[in-house]
């Protein structure tokens, strides 16, 4: 795109930075797009697990739902307790947001269409994913207020604790394709099983870690059954008891956002990213992005599939997931893939 | 070997894949609820929705203001106040029913020996103010003349079980 603003006569510094910042508005503006409607999405999706009909009034289908809601919360006041931390209070909505966004700088949405191609995009998602604990964890404070801060401490415990197995499960897929850069990862899956496959999913030696880091992703993003941060039935609304209006709309987006960030890891790492399903030429005909978007709003199907499904975990079997199981298997996972690859002579 | 069984159970997650298998069983199966403003489930006769007072078909109202019905009424939301009228018979001057107060016990209309307060089908009278819903004697008569035809066709069909 550089190249693109510099055939309209810019020197090279200003065409870098222009297209940089049209680059993040094409990626921000239609993840916020397309945040509305997976929040509708998500609505529709367990009214029919329900086997009630969800939300089918605002537009055709209920479809303008989201927006009517976002134009409901927009006209509210904004009210901040008192007995706030004022300035904390306001930045930490913000924090979430932003953080969420800016993990997306990383993933390839097709063949080389990616903000920025670091060369360590899977340690920068997984530095970015740790930061967004902070917006919730001073929500948690800066409301002082009981229930808040309770959800805050699990939220820091929680989203640390499977961000370690997180975290060595990425070990796994980073030895097996010997690239950090996430687009290199999604390459390295082309014909990887029988040559023809693409995905690191089915290979049998990585579909169980694919499995835990879809539970782990889970409770990364703290969703049902992981969602004991706003625990309706215990803490209220958990963090975000105290937040009204565009505070709360921001935290609302930003948890979509990492939704559909995991969602997007899950596609990237395990089955095949931009790539079709198979290697196979006519299946190129259709672009990547399609491919990429078809496999992300079928992790988000699971997602919410497992929400309707399953109750919620207590907080001592949440850490004892963690910890006593995820932990212990994923370092295995470790020296048995590192193991193998070694002994297959891949690291020649 | 039950153990061994257990692990194995464990590590499918079996539990997991049953429940979820179950859900998505549900997820194709056509929906419970209906479409409700659109869509309405059947009312018995005997359903207690808002108040109407009735009148006699030569016009003539049937309240002859007794006052059993304020009498019965447990949530003391009905007022009445009366004296006779210019041809001698008693009538109301007030008729009101507090609706915020109303718990649709259906006292009243039992009480009543002339059939004139009852209790019709409609349920869809949410009001934007409190206010509202203080109902007086025209608004009480109104909704008599609106709800009639369906009333007596409740009062009809439920009669011989009464």
């Amino acid at each position: 795109m550089t190249s693109f603003f510099q055939t309209l006569g810019m020197s090279y510094e200003t065409a870098w930075f222009t297209a940089t910042i049209a680059g993040i508005l094409l990626i921000a503006l239609p993840l916020m797009l397309a945040v509305a409607l997976i929040i509708y999405a998500e609505r529709k999706l367990w009214a029919a697990f329900a086997l009630r009909r969800g939300p089918n009034v605002v537009g055709p289908f209920g479809v303008l739902q989201s927006f009517a809601d976002g134009l409901k919360v927009f006209l509210q006041e904004t009210i901040i307790p008192s007995a706030s931390n004022r300035g904390l209070f306001l930045i930490a909505p913000i924090i979430t947001f932003t953080v969420a966004l800016m993990a997306w700088a990383v993933i390839p949405f097709a063949d080389g269409v990616v903000l920025s191609n670091i060369n360590v995009g899977l340690l920068y998602i997984l530095a970015i994913s740790s930061l967004g604990v902070y917006g919730v964890v001073i929500a948690g404070w800066a409301s002082n207020s009981k229930y808040p801060f309770y959800s805050a401490m699990r939220a820091a415990a929680q989203m640390i604790s499977y961000e370690v197995s997180i975290g060595f499960i990425l070990i796994c897929i980073v030895l097996w394709a010997g690239t950090f850069n996430v687009g290199g990862i999604v390459e390295g899956q082309r014909g990887h099983i029988f040559g023809f496959i693409n995905a690191y999913a089915f290979n049998p030696l990585l579909f169980p870690i694919a499995i835990m880091f879809l539970i782990s992703s889970m409770a990364e993003t703290a969703r049902a059954p992981f969602d004991l941060t706003e625990a309706e039935s215990e803490l209220v609304a958990g963090y975000q008891t105290e937040y009204s209006s565009m505070a709360f709309a921001l935290f609302w987006l930003g948890e979509y956002a990492n939704v559909l960030l995991m969602c997007a890891l899950n596609a990237i790492l395990f089955w095949g990213g931009y790539l079709p399903p198979v290697d196979w030429a006519p299946l190129y005909a259709v672009p990547g992005i399609i491919w990429f978007f078809v496999k992300i709003l079928l992790m988000f199907f699971v997602f919410a599939w497992v929400k309707a499904t399953v109750p919620r975990y207590r907080y001592d079997q949440l850490m004892r997931l963690g910890w006593k199981v995820f932990l212990p298997i994923s370092l295995f996972w470790v020296f048995l893939v590192s193991g193998y690859l070694m002994f297959t002579g891949h690291f020649a | 070997m039950t153990t061994i069984a257990h692990l194995i159970k464990t590590f499918t997650l079996w539990e997991f894949v049953k429940a979820h298998w179950l859900t998505l069983q549900y997820f194709f199966k056509p929906k419970a609820t209906i479409n409700y403003p659109f869509e309405k489930n059947p009312l018995s006769p005997r359903f207690r929705g808002e108040h109407a007072l009735r009148r006699y078909p030569n016009g003539e109202e049937r309240c002859i203001a007794c006052k059993l019905c304020e009498a019965v009424c447990p949530a003391l939301a009905i007022t009445i106040e009366s004296e006779p009228r210019e041809d001698g018979s008693r009538r109301t001057t007030r008729y009101d029913i507090d609706m915020t107060k109303c718990i649709y016990c259906g006292f009243c209309q039992e009480a009543c020996p002339v059939d004139a307060i009852v209790e019709g089908p409609n349920l869809e009278f949410a009001t934007e103010t409190r206010e509202e819903l203080f109902y007086d004697k025209a608004k009480l008569l109104d909704n008599g003349a609106k709800w009639e035809r369906a009333i007596a066709a409740n009062l009809a069909a439920d009669a011989p079980y009464r």
